[in-house]
């Protein structure tokens, strides 16, 4: 035992609580950022144990370097058609995100998140895996659903609550699912889709079949309880998994060192459960595109799971509900080092000499035509708030598989209930 | 007296206690520097210091764990949970842990703790951003839960949670935190401002936790509700003319059954409301002790309006929501025809 005499001498403890470096008006200065060359960091074997990989959890895999070339044993060598596909998918997310955001504002919809500049942890991430790989998104991954060819008009269906919405109007806007495209169904709560993930990709492997589970989540839900169940579970049973943690630096007003950022990477995570571990530079798309492809093929293998941090930035807000400038400096986005994934990977395009400036002019006309036309023919739909676009019974159906007595007592009440309240609206049927 | 909305009585009441007691800290999802998603705690960190209150990891878990354990120290933690419906990954640290601490430790730990929560939808939120969790936590033996209808009631309810030597959980009514609702939808939110409650001392009061409201005296029939239904049942009351004792309960548990028995014995019916969904929902609770206790005073079957069993839905928000047709009709049972 210590000898208690020892007290007096002792200093007083201080508790740390972390701070940004930048709040609204610093200004701001990434020097201090380390960013490693790109091209310099090596590709181990897929197979390889997690135990000869661990330096990679604090390096950063780069492909695209300062001229926009590809370089480096990472580079996926895709063909100019393919990456061509990934630009304009990219191209397409954020033309989509921004006219959503604006109807949000213009009162059509309750709520809306955009996922300016993380589009390829999603679109990159999804064209690396096999279209009937199951994903579990959290809410910053329609690029996924891009990937896939899910309809717009379908994700705005949703987004307006209108009588087209596949989910029938009863989930908040951008919380898509698609059993079809292998995309489950978002939840409000955190990283509660981590170990279903690996639930699923456990199932896949006990039934023998080929498929592997992705999962997304951002750094500051890594906090959560179950993204520490899913890492136990996915080394316990080797699942064929790849657990993305879309490190955007934010979490809505908190910092990444709210979630441990101060101390250590996010793909360091992974050496702690004996797990593949990635660190990617998640704005740049043939990184993304070469890490998922990586682990995927590691799943695919029976060598395990791999998580991946993309390092990355949320340009925009966390959601329409919250205004970054009370929070962070809007210098950040400008000064972010690694760039913008769209520009970046337009530029190695024209440098590879099969794109031009005026052709990524048109493409970005194109992609606000074509949201332009789809949210014209969701609007015919209805829009939230305005109609009863859903029968009431339907509130009632999918709580069990066969009603219950009691439900249908209150479906009963609640279409009374309509009669009385809205007598002139038009039966939604 | 000041002018304050509730989430301004909220912050009011916040900033006296950590003035008051070095031991009160506040911790929570971007309650720090942001001040709250819904703004109760802006400015307390710039003026109480960034060890006093601060932002968390996101992990519900944690923060009331982490609470749990201050509060071993002897400090008075009030951890904030964003939404009632983000709590679940904490309720093993509130079941398990904090409700019990007093118990299996005979008294040699407590949880000194008030978890604040806003509740409750009518805001678009889906059922992510709505739910009326209230019962799961009164089912818990050794938490108090705790409910405020009004900026003035907030406040002094807040003191009472925070100076008291139990876990109570606290649940804000998010749908009032700026002015009452009387369950018209589409009818413009009336400010806090425009209500007497929002006359709210600057300093230091308590109001008791366990002791009810009667907001509205009558004779007619007793209506039973707390948050947000106070004032959508006392319009519905108003609106149709009728004789009715609306009694807002603040506290869940320790229930004031004295008021409620007292109420139900003078009017001979009772009628209870809540926005939680109806099955093993609190008006369960209040039905079976009304029942018990004045069964041979009762001139008609207790009748509860509720919301309905299912997740809160996103786009039939209204349609769900019990509001004053669901009401109107339960009193038309009650007490017949009404008049007018």
């Amino acid at each position: 035992m210590a000898d208690d005499n020892s007290k007096t001498n002792l200093p007083p403890l201080s508790l740390h609580v972390p701070e940004p470096k930048y709040r609204p008006g610093d200004t701001v200065d990434y020097s201090d950022v380390d960013i490693p060359q790109a091209g310099d960091q090596p590709r181990p074997d897929v197979s390889s144990d997690p135990a000869i990989m661990r330096e990679m959890v604090y390096d950063m895999v780069r492909v695209l370097d300062e001229d926009y070339k590809a370089v480096g044993p990472w580079d996926p060598k895709l063909s100019d058609d393919t990456l061509l596909k990934m630009l304009k998918t990219m191209a397409q997310v954020r033309a989509f995100d921004d006219r959503l955001h604006r109807m949000q504002r213009q009162g059509k919809t309750s709520f809306y998140m955009k996922s300016t500049g993380e589009e390829a942890t999603s679109v990159a991430a999804a064209m690396a895996l096999h279209s009937d790989d199951m994903c579990f998104p959290s809410y910053r991954q329609q690029g996924i659903l891009f990937v896939r060819g899910y309809p717009m008009v379908d994700m705005i269906n949703q987004i307006f609550s209108n009588r087209e919405d596949k989910l029938k109007g009863r989930q908040l806007p951008i919380m898509y699912c698609s059993r079809r495209l292998g995309f489950f169904s978002i939840s409000g709560n955190l990283a509660t889709q981590y170990p279903q993930a690996v639930g699923w990709a456990m199932a896949s492997a006990a039934k023998g079949d080929t498929r592997i589970a992705a999962t997304w989540c951002g750094e500051g839900s890594t906090a959560e309880g179950d993204f520490h169940s899913a890492m136990t579970f996915a080394t316990v049973y080797n699942a064929p998994i790849i657990m993305n943690v879309v490190n955007n630096q934010w979490a809505i007003s908190s910092f990444s060192g709210f979630a441990g950022g101060e101390r250590t990477t996010f793909a360091a995570r992974a050496a702690g459960y004996g797990i593949a571990g990635l660190r990617v530079d998640g704005n740049d798309p043939l990184a993304v595109y070469a890490a998922t492809q990586w682990a995927a093929e590691r799943a695919r293998t029976n060598n395990g799971p791999t998580l991946i941090e993309h390092f990355t930035y949320r340009a925009e807000a966390h959601s329409t509900s919250d205004d970054p400038s009370a929070y962070r400096s809007a210098q950040e986005r400008e000064e972010w080092p690694l760039g913008d994934p769209i520009t970046r990977l337009k530029r190695h395009l024209i440098h590879r000499g099969v794109w031009s400036k005026e052709q990524h002019e048109a493409l970005d006309k194109e992609c606000i035509e074509a949201v332009k036309v789809a949210t014209k023919e969701a609007e015919k739909n209805g829009i939230l708030g305005h109609g009863l676009h859903q029968p009431f019974e339907t509130m009632f159906q999918d709580v069990f598989e066969e009603m219950p007595w009691h439900l249908r007592e209150q479906s009963e009440q609640a279409n009374k209930e309509r009669e009385i309240k809205w007598p002139d609206a038009e039966a939604s049927k | 007296m000041t002018t304050m909305n509730m989430i301004e009585a909220i912050n009011s009441g916040l900033d006296n206690m950590m003035a008051r007691d070095d031991d009160v800290v506040i911790m929570g999802e971007d309650v720090g520097y942001f001040g709250g998603v819904f703004r109760a705690t802006a400015g307390l960190q710039k003026k109480h210091g960034k060890t006093r209150c601060f932002d968390t990891p996101i992990s519900e878990c944690g923060i009331i764990g982490v609470a749990v354990g201050m509060a071993a120290y002897g400090m008075r933690p009030v951890p904030e949970i964003q939404f009632a419906d983000y709590i679940y990954p904490g309720l093993d640290q509130l079941v398990s842990e904090a409700a019990r601490l007093r118990y299996r430790s005979a008294a040699e730990f407590t949880s000194a703790i008030t978890v604040r929560s806003p509740f409750g939808g009518g805001i678009f939120g889906g059922q992510t951003h709505s739910q009326s969790p209230e019962s799961m936590f009164t089912h818990v033996c050794g938490l108090k839960t705790v409910i405020p209808s009004t900026p003035y009631d907030a406040k002094g309810l807040l003191i009472s949670a925070i100076e008291d030597n139990d876990p109570v959980m606290f649940f804000e009514p998010k749908r009032i935190y700026n002015g009452p609702f009387t369950g018209y939808y589409d009818k413009p939110v009336e400010p806090w401002s425009k209500f007497e409650a929002s006359e709210v001392p600057e300093d230091y009061y308590k109001i008791p936790i366990g002791k009810a409201n009667i907001v509205r005296e009558g004779d007619a029939v007793t209506v039973l509700a707390y948050g947000t239904m106070v004032h959508v049942a006392n319009a519905v009351v108003e609106e149709h003319g009728i004789d009715a004792e609306v009694i807002d309960l603040r506290t869940l548990v320790p229930l004031d059954i004295e008021t409620i028995e007292a109420s139900v014995k003078k009017t001979g019916r009772c009628l209870i409301v809540h926005e939680a969904t109806r099955t093993s929902g609190f008006g369960a609770e209040l039905s079976a002790l009304v029942q018990e206790r004045c069964f041979y005073y009762l001139e008609a079957p207790i009748e509860r309006v509720t919301g309905f069993d299912t997740p809160y839905p996103h786009s039939l928000e209204w349609a769900y929501f019990p509001g004053p047709v669901r009401i109107g009709e339960a009193l038309d049972k009650i007490v017949g025809e009404l008049t007018s």
